[in-house]
């Protein structure tokens, strides 16, 4: 026989304390899941959910509402009765009933109302649910009304992080941080705003269709951006905006095949989320992109965006909108593995038609930076010294950051010193402000 | 939004030799296609048998390559997929999903991984 390890934590030799005798007691029950199973079968299929019901109330407020009815049947019928095959089936068909039973009482209100002389013409004609295919398209329907211009930025984000990306109003409150109920009340006010606006539950068509998915597709890249702008001592909530704004983009990548600017904007958000590892140091510090390790780019991310970045050239009939050009930017710089390699006359080129296309001081000191790279200092500094007159860029710390970098490479030192320790008074960001002025302390 | 390596196990030995049905793959179809337009899906794909595979031994020092099929594996990898999920529940409920389109006479364990971003 073997001679059996002991545990450290009880030697043989250990005295054992006395115990009185306990009963058998039984095996604890094991844990039931089902609340868990339905709180994330509900948060997966809610912008369905919400949507599919919308296209019957005509109304985000009440979808919603009817939505968390369903939830709470779910949470007093699937204990008792197990969960349904069809979980998400189970949930829709619940809060469609429930939404066609309102619009009827409504109905008979209005018929009533009527009978007694008086006139309701703003009662709606009767919506039958629509089939289960045609659930896209309500999906598409709720994302457009979300972002509708009536409401504002603040309004559109919130809203659509609370419908579309399932985000409860904490979450999006940390996420942002801002108070809860400043959250809660921009949502109360949105969905008021939508109502008495009476904003049509609808995909827009018309002339005004390409200004309206330029909206959507601002709240998502803004979505996106308060998370990349978040740091690494930030509470995960905020870093993990990007990914509920990536989530989006791939969602209506797949709603509206034919759009190249969503697949521009789905590109662009793969190809920056590509680089999440390596934008930050050890002990949180931003990392530059000349600086990144490219061994840390994320591979798989780059790869799907070089694959929306295809779809969206293929659709684009060659006229490229400006979120497919800044997403071929970013592919410039994926496409190299090593910041030598990169191809700075092709950004050039990039940033050139994205100047043409929605022209911007911010875009046009990008274009100079490439310039630089690709035809050397003084040709950027021609670019660099048009802006200097831009009101939107006079307290911009990059602008005399570039200017400085580029007089510094030109020998012109007393200047490149006073810009950079300029850009170091307008940063309010304390490690660029110590680069900045470590670099005006450096020109000899 | 963490993200999941889901790897499909199966017993190759007891697995049905004519592979999935049409009618599974039909079904498995339009689920891949409602996970993608969920924006879950990353990547996933079926594997060939094991007989096409070798595995690659680093011990003692010494390299050995050994070429399969692996039939000393009750159960060896049959697929994968890559999701990003907002936490394991969906990931699990995802998999379910996928798990009830076959048949009863099918026998699969899923394994949900997360994978570690740093």
């Amino acid at each position: 026989m073997t001679p059996q390890p002991t545990p450290a934590s009880q030697s043989p030799s250990d005295p054992q304390p006395a115990e009185a005798p306990q009963p058998a007691s039984p095996p604890p029950p094991r844990p039931d899941r089902t609340a868990e199973v339905i709180e994330t079968v509900f948060r997966m299929e809610s912008p369905r959910i919400i949507a599919g019901v919308a296209r019957v109330v005509r109304d985000v407020g009440i979808a919603e509402e009817l939505a968390q009815d369903a939830l709470v049947a779910a949470l007093e019928q699937w204990p008792r009765d197990g969960v349904p095959d069809n979980p998400g089936a189970w949930l829709m068909s619940t809060a469609r009933h429930r939404a066609v039973d309102l619009v009827r009482r409504r109905e008979n209100y209005a018929r009533k109302l009527a009978e007694i002389g008086r006139d309701l013409s703003e009662t709606a004609p009767p919506q039958e649910p629509a089939d289960l295919d045609d659930i896209d398209d309500d999906l598409l329907r709720l994302v457009f009304t979300a972002c509708h211009p009536v409401l504002s930025t603040e309004a559109r984000t919130a809203l659509t992080l609370r419908l579309l990306g399932g985000l409860t109003t904490t979450e999006i409150a940390r996420a942002f941080l801002v108070p809860e109920p400043t959250v809660a009340q921009r949502i109360v006010r949105a969905k008021r705003t939508l109502a008495t606006k009476n904003v049509a539950f609808e995909v827009p068509h018309g002339p005004d269709r390409e200004a309206r998915l330029g909206s959507v597709l601002d709240v998502i890249y803004l979505i996106f951006n308060e998370g990349y702008a978040a740091t690494a001592g930030d509470d995960w909530l905020r870093p993990s905006l990007c990914e509920d704004a990536l989530r989006l983009a791939r969602v209506l990548s797949g709603l509206m095949p034919k759009e190249p600017e969503v697949h521009g904007l789905t590109a662009l958000l793969e190809l920056q989320a590509s680089r999440t590892a390596a934008r930050t140091g050890p002990s949180g510090e931003p990392v530059l992109l000349k600086d990144q390790n490219r061994s840390r780019w994320n591979r798989m991310l780059i790869a799907r965006g070089f694959t929306a970045l295809g779809r969206a050239e293929a659709t684009s009939g060659g006229a490229p909108g400006p979120y497919l050009l800044q997403a071929a930017i970013a592919a410039c710089h994926a496409h190299a593995y090593t910041y030598e390699e990169t191809d700075w006359s092709r950004i050039a080129t990039l940033y050139g038609l994205l100047a043409a296309r929605s022209p911007s001081p911010v875009v046009e000191l990008n274009r100079a930076v490439a310039v630089s790279m690709s035809e050397g200092p003084a040709a950027a500094l021609v670019l660099v010294d048009a802006l200097a007159g831009d009101p939107t860029l006079r307290d911009y710390h990059l602008l005399p950051s570039v200017r400085g970098d580029l007089l510094a490479r030109l020998g012109r030192t007393p200047e490149a010193r006073a810009e950079f320790e300029r850009a170091a008074s307008l940063t309010r960001n304390e490690r660029e402000r110590e680069l900045l002025l470590r670099r005006a302390a450096e020109q000899p | 939004m963490p993200r999941f390596l889901t790897l499909i196990r199966i017993d190759e030995k007891n697995a049905p030799a004519e592979g999935p049905s049409p009618e599974l793959m039909d079904r498995m179809g339009r689920l891949l296609e409602e996970i993608t337009k969920a924006g879950v899906m990353l990547d996933t794909a079926g594997l060939t048998p094991t007989s096409d595979g070798s595995r690659v031994t680093w011990e003692g020092g010494q390299l050995s390559v050994t070429d399969g099929p692996f039939t000393e594996s009750k159960e060896v990898i049959g697929g994968y997929s890559i999701s990003q999920c907002k936490d394991k529940a969906e990931a699990i409920e995802w998999t379910k999903r996928f798990l009830s389109l076959h048949e009863d006479y099918w026998t699969i364990t899923a394994e949900v991984r997360q994978i570690a971003e740093d």
